[in-house]
């Protein structure tokens, strides 16, 4: 009964505009992979919301752009991409958001992603959260919760 | 380009021969900058005087990378000059070469050696990387653990012989166990080896007070301050086996530079204690390294 009703429930989640529809899943906070910071340090080091939308747009923007694994986001929805990114990032600094993408595992399952691919877009995250003007030890601390999912997304 | 120093020239070797881009699906580089440490005094990835269970070179599980290092370590009366090369295979495998020269200056002179008489030796190394991935591992405590030996020849039998020591040649064995806690920025490496060596091997292995392996203990612990920079300390106990000089254990305090991707520099305050009866053994660590 359960799937049934999630399908349901998928199948009537609106596509947004700009968006490509997915196939149906689950939605749960839990799909994030990491649990959420306490507090709201971590949310104001980040400059709040629109500190996370910079950070994920200049994030996502070197990605697409780099030499080594923008030909990985070739083809790919990159609206969503930004739009779950950032409730993603949200969700995990504890900004009050809900994450409404896939599971990491599910996300990735068919992209191929080697651990130096991984390597090249924590770089590039890292540039992203400097721009930003992120303390490096708060970094540090948002990459050790993004950090585990590696096992989902390394498939090779 | 013309390499300045040969040491450049054979890492370019080994850079052709490495088969990294042999298949489709090895593409070269692709740690991240200073996650494979840098180049210890004997040669092993690790901090200076520590050897970390970190395996060198700048490749991932999907290839072969390398680094070389010189290292440069003036001290009071005596200075320490060490270069190599090592391999990392797969991120699971770590094969390193370092020559070591300790030269006397003065000191030589006064125990009727010759002035600039040189301790020489040659450090062969092999890592085994047992589980664990430092960098990633966020989600538990479990560190990254190495497994290796150190086969260590010095050029000085006859007189280590003479002052007591009991062979020109040995091998440590080690268990190394490195963490990246990246929620705070830190690394922490704790190292157990069991060894012979006296002087790192310079002066031989066991002596005429003890001649058999003992358990000594090198840990480091440093600070991520940026993408490029770690600052930290370093200890290392050593055997005491020769009955004419005492032996102290050694300790550092270094900064950890990366240059480029492929550069790094350590600079560091090391105190060695009390060598061949000459104390107050104390001076700088000056490292350059380059990985692929
Ligand atoms: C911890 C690291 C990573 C995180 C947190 C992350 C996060 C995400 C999120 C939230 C999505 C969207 C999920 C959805 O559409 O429902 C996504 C999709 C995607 N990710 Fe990642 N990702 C990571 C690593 C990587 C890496 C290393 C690459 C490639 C180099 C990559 C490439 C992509 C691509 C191409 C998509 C779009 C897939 C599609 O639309 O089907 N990601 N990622």
């Amino acid at each position: 009964m359960l799937p049934v009703l999630l399908a349901l429930a998928a199948s009537a989640m609106p596509v947004p505009p700009g968006e490509q529809p997915v196939d149906p899943y689950a939605q749960s906070d839990a799909n994030a992979g990491a649990m959420r910071f306490q507090g709201q340090s971590m949310w104001h080091a980040f400059h709040e919301q629109a500190g996370v939308q910079r950070i994920v747009d200049g994030f996502v923007d070197r990605d697409i752009a780099d030499p080594v694994i923008g030909e990985i986001f070739k083809g790919q929805d990159i609206v969503r991409l930004r739009r779950t990114l950032k409730e993603q990032f949200c969700y995990i600094l504890n900004g009050g958001c809900a994450y409404s993408g896939r599971t990491m595992k599910e996300a990735h399952k068919n992209l191929g992603i080697q651990i130096k691919d991984m390597n090249v877009l924590v770089v590039n995250l890292q540039k992203a959260m400097a721009a930003e003007g992120v303390p490096f030890f708060a970094q540090n601390r948002f990459l050790a919760k993004l950090a585990p999912m590696k096992k989902d997304v390394v498939v090779r | 380009m013309p390499p300045r120093l040969p040491l450049l020239a054979l890492l370019a070797g080994l850079a052709l021969a490495t088969p990294a881009q042999a298949g489709q699906e090895m593409r070269a580089g692709g740690k991240l900058v200073l996650t494979d440490g840098v180049s210890s005094v004997e040669g092993a990835a690790g901090g200076g005087l520590a050897t970390w269970a970190l395996i060198g070179g700048n490749e991932t599980r999907d290839g072969i990378g390398g680094s070389a290092h010189v290292t440069y370590v003036p001290l009071a009366d005596y200075s320490l000059t060490s270069y190599g090369a090592a391999i990392g295979i797969m991120d699971r495998v770590e094969l390193s070469y370092t020559r070591q020269v300790f030269d006397t200056h003065e000191v030589g002179a006064a125990l009727g050696l010759g002035k600039g008489f040189t301790f020489d030796q040659d450090v062969l190394g092999a890592k085994l990387r047992l589980l664990g991935d430092a960098v990633y591992d966020q989600d538990s405590w479990l560190p990254q653990v190495s497994v290796g030996a150190q086969y260590k020849h010095a050029n000085r039998g006859t007189i280590i012989h003479a002052v007591g020591g009991a062979h020109d040649s040995g091998t440590d064995f080690f268990v190394s166990a490195t963490k990246i806690l990246l929620g705070q920025s830190l690394v922490l490496d704790g190292t157990v080896r069991a060894t012979k060596a006296n002087q790192f091997g310079l002066l031989g292995f066991g002596g005429d007070r003890h001649d058999s392996y003992s358990a000594q203990f090198e840990g480091s612990a440093a600070v991520l301050l940026t993408r490029k920079l770690a600052v930290g300390g370093e200890a290392r106990t050593k055997p005491d086996n020769l009955g004419f000089a005492r032996e102290d254990a050694a300790w550092d305090a270094f900064a950890a530079y990366a240059v480029t991707k492929n550069v790094s520099l350590t600079a560091a305050y090391v105190d060695l204690g009390s060598i061949a009866t000459v104390k107050g053994q104390r001076g700088a660590f000056l490292s350059l390294q380059t990985s692929f």
